[in-house]
């Protein structure tokens, strides 16, 4: 491998390094914003900076670089990223969903209630306070009713 | 008949296209493999009941995906200035954006492009009354927001899919 590579090109090695540099550079940006973001709402955008743009620069370079050191297209990294695309929201989500699940459980004033507790008012304000009283049937199906019967008292 | 053996024709082609990558060939043997994998494979979805989905609007599909890529690129260097920046007043929040799209393969394609949009985060969905809620890193205008993820990409999305 590291011979192949003293074998490349310099038209082929300066783009492949500044590629990788670039994508290794928005991954550890997003790594130092989990530190630096102070909510866990605000936390969760800053990985997403290596899962998008940082992984693609990565996998750009390896597609360029492969194909000029083999002398034919190596394009199986398009998986990955088709592969990333699909999956990184189903984990975004499921933790966004968690975080507010929980913080609607505690009564965290800083969250959106949940709406639809009030047929009468589908959509209300984020910023909406007091849930409204309800009848148990509005709830929606998947909200056990402790949860919701927390949010009212919150 | 060809819906009977190929029921989902363009998942089918998607299978033998990841099969051929990941093979990295295009050798009769692996395309008659690839082909018998693909079919089968998506045979398998049958059972799943999951709505069948018609290919349309291909220059709208491509220029979504140039609109998104751009936007990715963009959102990138956004959020990378508010991570290293000293920027302060910054407010992030909560916005919920009503719906029309009820398609499932349109709604699970904007859950992609906001999650994939660095500083937005597809939060909440309710089917019921149709809305979603997503989390904006740097918020100024709700209504800039629901304005931005309907026009730019609901009314697409619908174009697509519905």
């Amino acid at each position: 491998m590291i011979e192949v590579a003293a074998d490349v090109p310099l038209w082929a090695a300066i783009p492949t390094a500044l590629l990788v540099l670039l994508g290794a550079g928005l991954a550890l940006t997003g790594s130092f914003g989990l530190l630096r973001l102070s909510s866990f709402y605000d936390r969760i955008h800053a990985p997403t900076l290596g899962s998008t743009l940082g992984i693609g620069c990565v996998l750009i370079a390896s597609m360029f670089f492969f194909s000029v050191v083999e002398t034919r297209p190596v394009l199986h990294e398009l998986l990955i990223t088709v592969l990333m695309v699909v999956t990184t929201p189903v984990a975004l989500m499921l933790l966004a969903r968690a975080a507010l699940y929980r913080d609607r459980t505690e009564g965290n004033p800083d969250v959106p209630p949940l709406p639809g507790l009030d047929p009468e008012e589908p959509v209300p304000a984020p910023e909406g306070g007091e849930a409204p009283e309800s009848h148990p049937a509005a709830a929606p199906a998947e909200e056990p009713a402790s949860a919701v019967r927390t949010v009212r008292e919150s | 008949m060809m819906a009977r053996w190929l029921p989902y024709p363009l998942v089918a082609a998607a299978l033998a296209g990841v099969w051929l990558l990941l093979n990295e060939t295009v050798s009769p043997g692996a395309i008659l493999l690839g082909a018998v994998a693909a079919v089968a494979a998506s045979r398998v979805l049958v059972r799943l009941d999951m709505p069948r989905i018609r290919p349309r609007r291909l220059l709208a599909i491509v220029r979504l995906t140039g609109i998104v890529l751009v936007e990715i690129v963009r959102s990138n260097n956004a959020v990378a200035r508010i991570i290293l920046g000293r920027r302060k007043g910054r407010t992030s929040g909560f916005v919920r954006i009503p719906l029309d799209m009820r398609n499932p393969y349109g709604l699970c394609a904007l859950a992609c492009i906001i999650t994939a949009t660095p500083g937005t985060v597809w939060v909440e969905y309710d089917s019921t009354d149709s809305w979603v809620l997503i989390h904006v890193l740097d918020l100024v205008d709700e209504e800039v927001w629901v304005r931005i993820i309907k026009q730019r990409y609901e009314a697409r999305l619908m174009e697509i899919f519905e």
